[in-house]
């Protein structure tokens, strides 16, 4: 912790990474499985609302609230995907975003909404003003215990059945149903799953930040959720991990470049995504850039062709 | 074993199957052979649930198939390979042949967070079976390799293990000796003869003519979505529609 605190790292900031890298995993899984789905930030606001309201209004302790935020994400995931997973690509995206909004939106007109149909004024997310006053139940060790476990999970996940479906499915959909797999239970399983994911996230981070609006959970947070696993790299679980954490301290460590810093968070995304575009973690791409860079700074034109 | 009555496809305007009779019987290898564009890989992606027939009805041992989704087809005992290979090129040989295998396993995902006992025998099973058929196809070697990097024999070499690893009663084989040397082509009229005598059924789908004389028990001929002829291998090659339907071609 010192160490960290050294370079600009305070605890808060910890918690910050440690959740972003569980976000990044939860997005991991659909791309994993060949999935462009953007709506990770509308479960996650499906489950901190749902966690909230639990522990807040209800008074149950912060695993109550976890398991109540993750079960409604999910039970909400299923009739979701059905019909959307059929999309494709940049369809599924825009699909995808779509729910994102409307589920900001009925957040945000919730009260009158559900007052209206019970026909007394009812008080729940408090709409554009959002929830404050949150009781603070996470501690830093519950966000690195849950990361550990998630880690575990999808490591072990890889060496299943039905993680290897999920690679096959991202390489040739058609020869992966031919090869048996079904394809549109494996698809909607892990919509679920990354649902269920981003839903815990969400109430782990409420119940620290203290505060929450429906805006926190628009499209910016789709898409800074997409650049974590992109930016990390999607080859293996440790990508969005690395992304999370790399995206999450690098305003903090850049603190004493002022007002520069967010140019320079722009540029360092910028060169990793054209020169890494497999992402940090990804031997491949380093190897790739090494030689690019050995190639230009020799000036031997033929050496280069042959390396 | 395999029943297609009245099969028919539309593309639009384009009718590219016509109104196709075929059986396929058990333990029998049966070619289908016609020109370019004539609907022969049409008729293989509707018998392999990837597209459906606009119309007609196509049976596995007395089961409707023809609305079927591509797994409960294969969950039936049917594979295929495919004209262009399609391998999952970014996984190792080996990943190739444990993913062929995935109906046969029963393990859930929660079971591999465990390391239960079915799990842990499954995927011992699962290396076995694959184990076998490395052997069976000379790619032992090349196991650990990314499939995608293999010379382009052993990657249908690859296919055809591929689609024996889901441990079928009935194999669709479109092409499989596309781009191979006549060695290698009459290396693979060997293995095929000798599934066949392990009790495999097979259609396929082929273009070298030394290949169908080698290996089938009978031809259809495609041409224009429409079945010409069906007979003998002999009486295929003296059959005068099917020599007009080539005519114009030079290649055989
Ligand atoms: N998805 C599709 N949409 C529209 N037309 C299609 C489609 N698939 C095939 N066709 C058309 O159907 C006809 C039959 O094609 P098919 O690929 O079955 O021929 P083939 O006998 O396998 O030919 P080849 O010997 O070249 O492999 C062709 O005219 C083709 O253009
Ligand atoms: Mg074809």
């Amino acid at each position: 912790m010192e160490l960290l605190r050294s370079i600009g790292i305070s605890e808060p900031v910890l918690q910050f990474m440690l959740i972003n890298a569980i976000l990044g995993l939860s997005i991991y899984l659909t791309l994993f499985t060949g999935m462009f789905s953007l709506a990770n930030a509308g479960f996650m606001a499906i489950g901190t609302y749902t966690g909230v309201i639990l522990t807040q209004q209800f008074g149950l302790p912060l695993w109550g609230g976890l398991i109540g935020g993750m079960l409604l994400a999910g039970l909400i995931a299923l009739p979701i995907g059905l019909p959307v997973l059929r999309l494709r690509d940049i369809y599924l995206a825009i699909a995808t975003i779509g729910f994102g909004e409307i589920v900001r939106i009925l957040i945000l007109n919730f009260d009158p909404l559900v007052s209206s149909i019970v026909g007394q004024p009812i008080k729940m997310t408090y709409g554009a003003l959002g929830i404050s006053g949150i009781p603070q139940l996470t501690q830093t060790w519950h966000l690195v215990v849950f990361l550990i476990i998630i880690s575990y999970c999808i490591a072990r996940l890889h060496r299943s059945r039905f993680g290897r479906a999920m690679a096959a499915i991202r390489q040739d959909e058609q020869a992966a149903a031919n090869m048996g797999i079904n394809v549109v239970y494996v698809k909607n399983m892990v919509f679920i799953l990354s649902a269920v994911l981003a839903a815990a996230a969400g109430v782990l981070k409420a119940h620290f930040a203290r505060t929450i609006d429906p805006g926190d959970y628009g499209f910016s947070q789709a898409v800074d959720i997409l650049a974590f696993a992109v930016l990390g790299g999607t080859t293996t679980f440790v990508g969005p991990i690395v992304g999370g954490f790399v995206l999450t301290a690098m305003p903090e460590i850049l603190r004493d470049f002022k007002q520069y810093r967010g140019i320079i968070n722009g540029v360092i995304l910028l060169l990793v995504i054209v020169y890494l575009p497999g992402g940090l973690v990804n031997p491949a791409g380093w190897a790739r850039l090494w030689q690019r860079l050995r190639g230009k700074s020799s000036f031997k034109p033929v050496e280069a062709e042959t390396g | 074993m395999l029943e297609l009555r009245q099969v028919s496809r539309l593309f639009g305007g384009l009718q590219a199957l016509s109104q196709v009779d075929m059986t396929v019987p058990a333990n029998k290898i049966v070619g289908l052979i016609g020109p370019n564009g004539a609907g022969k890989t049409t008729l293989i992606n509707n018998i392999s649930g990837l597209d459906h027939p606009t119309s007609g009805t196509i049976h596995m041992n007395g089961q409707p198939i023809q609305r079927a989704a591509p797994h409960q087809i294969t969950r039936l005992g049917i594979a295929r390979t495919y004209q262009n290979i399609r391998l999952f090129s970014e996984m190792t040989v080996l990943e190739n042949l444990l993913i062929s295998q995935h109906s046969q396993g029963k393990a859930s995902a929660l079971e591999s967070l465990i390391f239960s006992g079915r799990y842990r025998r499954e995927e011992q099973t699962l290396r076995e079976n694959a184990a076998v058929l490395l052997k069976r196809f000379n790619l032992e070697h090349l196991a650990h390799l990314r499939a995608g990097t293999l010379p382009y024999g052993d990657q249908r070499r690859l296919e055809m293990a591929r689609a024996l690893a889901i441990n079928p009663r009935l194999m669709l084989l479109d092409e499989p000796t596309a781009g191979m040397n006549p060695v290698e082509t009459h290396e693979l009229g060997t293995q095929i003869l000798r599934l066949r005598d392990e009790g495999m059924t097979i259609l396929v789908i082929e273009h070298d003519m030394s290949l169908i004389h080698q290996v089938c028990d009978e031809v259809y001929v495609l041409s224009f979505g429409q079945i010409i002829a069906h007979g003998t291998p002999e009486q295929i090659k003296n059959d005068t529609t099917v020599i007009e339907a080539y005519l114009g071609r030079e290649d055989e």
